[in-house]
């Protein structure tokens, strides 16, 4: 049994401007000591799908089932909820300096949290605080640990989030973009630190980022989302080398590194849609290429493709990957679908021309991602660059 | 943190000055008729007398020198004598400043404390029923004047209750805690609830804006996230951190009342700096008017400068430079 399980999870807000539809129907589940990347621009949803779990979204209408250990999140009475948060599923924000109480010491903040949930004195629990932000690699922790959250530099701030995520040894730690607010060098030094305690400790980990370079690097398993929807599900190393659903491929390719030296970026066109009003049919087939005409009116499911791999997209299961022939295969299949000068072939004339302007000539992206970047063995290149940022690359 | 509390001594006692010199200007610029107060009706046409009167004051000298004389006076904590009681102006401010102290004091503790609690609370629930009686509650305070509800007061639980027999409330006076605490208490709540009532209302809304920006601040998101009970996230976090200007507030405000609070003192006939102040300028009695605006400068000087450390002790980001 999977230590969560997520099903048909449904997240919407009443505000002035209309329900805003943050989460639409999304499934999934984590395994005991395993990763999960949630992956997907600003917007998707992604974010507000993680909080409702642990009730940290005050005012919205929630339906669905997140049975963690057997037990419904979203059914829980405050008292419980309370005894989970922290204790049993910890939780990594992005921004750690607004993260942490700016008028409290660090030390002040994991003791109150260790307190909060284990009946010990307050010299013991100082005493943990003190081991934990020494293990995440805070130097002279003994004395550090009376500085305030300014005093510390924003790499040592998100590992002391770290620390005080790890202080209770929960069996989930949900990382909300846990690097993004931090300079390209920490970020490495951050994700290594947190894989190699989520190994120590063999806590499942749930890591929301728009980075795919994060990804290649964390995740055991990985959840694409589009507008408040799951449209992609695989393994780590299926989702890389054989993705389905054109936005997939789409983030894969606006990643530096990801074509070969010499050629073009191509970033996804257009906008994320308003959770307000989200396009008809398929949410994403206002910047698809590949859009047909089924899907400007229907919602596709998620189609099964092989052994877990899932993806919400009418495009024969069997074109699968990137690269050149496999985009023919796609045009091909897409045209099919098609009726001449019908509004998804206008669509798709439109997103294919935007691609080819916005496009970005990187000089040598092979030098781009090789220098500074790690060695991906486990998975192709990538780099730490956000696609979002993809398009002000050099 | 030494440097910065004797620069800030330094620009007090330089704004001091300024004020004296100011007040000083003010009663020359249109000169009380001192001898002619003193002396009444019908001395006042002895020219003599009138001349005598002057000289023995200092007034007939000229005012560069009158002002040295009051400085060198000032320094010695000598502030002159009435010219009306023929008291020394530090007896009748040390009889007056007791009764502001306890009156202010008191009140503030009363409109901080409600203040700040109703805020809380309406910030805990915005749009709820709880928010929208604290802001009614909050403005009707606000808009009713002081003399109003001191005297309504005074109708009900003081002249209603005394025709029933019951003599809870005492009427007017102040008597010292030195003397008697407990009747001491009695004199002053009705005053304190008048003078507080305006001042909470300022505070509940100053409170729940506070708090309102702090609950959304990411900071409570991860207090919630860490298992805390509720009561714990808006106490010891959110209102921690949106305490920080209330106190700022709360110190200008509580300087700035022990000047005196002239309509609570007239109404609960309460003999202190605001009353003094009113009998001095209707008398005309400059000694008096200067020494209590020169207190009241000092007041706000030091509230300043005690605020600008309390911030710095709240708030650890704040470095005093």
């Amino acid at each position: 049994m999977p230590l969560l399980e997520v099903r048909d999870l449904t997240v919407s807000f009443h505000t002035s401007d209309g329900l805003v539809q943050a989460v639409r129907g999304v499934s999934f589940d984590v395994e005991k000591g395993h990763t999960l990347g949630v992956v997907g621009e600003s917007g998707s949803g992604k974010t507000v799908c993680t909080q409702t779990l642990l009730g940290l979204t005050p005012g919205a209408d929630v339906s669905g089932q997140a049975l963690f250990d057997g037990r419904d999140l979203l059914r829980m009475s405050p008292a419980e909820l309370q005894r989970v948060r922290g204790a049993r599923i910890a939780a990594i924000f992005q921004d750690p300096l607004s993260s942490l109480h700016p008028l409290y010491t660090v030390g002040w903040q994991i003791v109150e949290m260790i307190r909060a949930h284990r009946h010990i004195a307050r010299s013991a629990a100082r005493a943990r605080a003190i081991e934990l932000l020494d293990m995440v690699g805070i130097p002279q922790a003994a004395s550090r640990v009376d500085d305030y959250p300014h005093q510390f530099s924003g790499g040592m701030r998100q590992r002391a989030m770290i620390a005080m995520a790890l202080a209770l040894d929960p069996d989930l730690i949900i990382a909300d973009e846990p690097t993004t607010a931090l300079d390209a060098t920490v970020q490495a030094q951050v994700i290594e630190l947190m894989t190699k305690l989520q190994t120590e400790f063999d806590t499942a980990l749930i890591i929301i980022t728009h980075d795919m370079g994060v990804i290649a690097e964390t995740a055991d398993e990985v959840m694409v989302m589009y507008a408040g929807k799951a449209v992609e599900k695989a393994d780590r190393r299926t989702l890389f080398y054989f993705p389905h659903h054109p936005y997939t491929k789409g983030l894969l390719e606006s990643i530096p590194g990801s074509t070969a030296a010499g050629e073009r970026l191509r970033p996804i066109p257009g906008q994320p849609p308003s959770l307000i009003s989200i396009p008809t049919g398929c949410a994403f087939h206002p910047r698809c290429q590949y859009v047909m005409d089924r899907c400007i009116s229907e919602v596709p499911p998620l189609f099964d493709i092989a052994g877990g791999h899932t993806s919400a997209c009418f495009l024969p299961t069997q074109i699968l990957g990137l690269g050149e022939d496999v985009d023919r295969e796609r045009a091909s299949a897409a045209a099919a679908g098609r009726a001449e000068n019908g509004a998804a072939a206008r669509l798709a004339a439109r997103a294919t021309e935007e691609i080819e302007t916005a496009g970005v000539h990187l000089p040598d992206a092979g030098v781009l991602a090789g220098a500074g970047m790690s060695d991906r063995s486990r998975g192709p290149r990538t780099s730490q660059n956000s696609p979002d940022d993809a398009g002000t690359q050099p | 943190m030494l440097r910065f509390l004797i620069r800030r001594t330094l620009t007090g006692l330089l704004v001091i000055w300024l004020i004296s010199v100011v007040v000083f200007a003010i009663f020359f610029i249109a000169p009380p008729n001192v001898a002619f107060l003193l002396l009444g009706k019908f001395q006042a046409s002895n020219q003599q007398l009138v001349e005598q009167v002057t000289a023995q004051l200092g007034l007939n000298k000229p005012i560069p020198v009158q002002y040295w004389n009051f400085l060198v006076r000032l320094l010695h904590g000598n502030l002159g004598y009435s010219y009306y009681s023929h008291e020394a102006v530090t007896t009748l401010i040390g009889r007056a400043l007791p009764v502001t102290a306890s009156l202010a004091i008191g009140a503030a503790i009363i409109w901080v404390v409600s203040g700040v609690l109703i805020g809380v609370l309406s910030a805990t629930h915005p749009r709820s029923i709880r928010d929208r009686l604290a802001t009614l509650f909050a403005l009707t305070g606000l808009s009713f004047p002081t003399f109003v509800l001191g005297l309504i007061l005074l109708f009900f639980l003081f002249y209603k209750l005394h025709l029933a027999g019951i003599d809870w409330f005492p009427g007017s006076g102040y008597v010292p805690l030195t003397q008697d605490p407990w009747q001491w208490f009695l004199h002053l709540i009705l005053p304190w609830i008048t003078l507080a009532v305006a001042s909470m209302a300022v505070y509940v809304r100053l409170a729940r804006g506070q708090m309102l920006e702090v609950l959304g601040d990411d900071y409570i998101r991860t207090a919630r996230a860490k298992g805390l009970s509720e009561t714990r996230v808006t106490f010891r976090h959110a209102l921690r951190a949106a305490l920080v200007p209330i106190v700022t507030q709360f110190g200008i405000d509580v300087a700035t009342l022990l000047g005196g609070a002239i309509v609570t003192e007239q109404v609960f006939g309460l003999n202190g700096l605001g009353a003094l102040s009113v009998s001095s300028v209707v008398n005309q009695d400059e000694p008096v008017i200067i020494a209590i605006v020169l207190l009241a400068a000092v007041f706000v000087v030091i509230a300043n400068i005690l605020v600008d450390i309390l911030y710095a002790v709240l708030d650890p980001r704040v470095r005093l430079e």
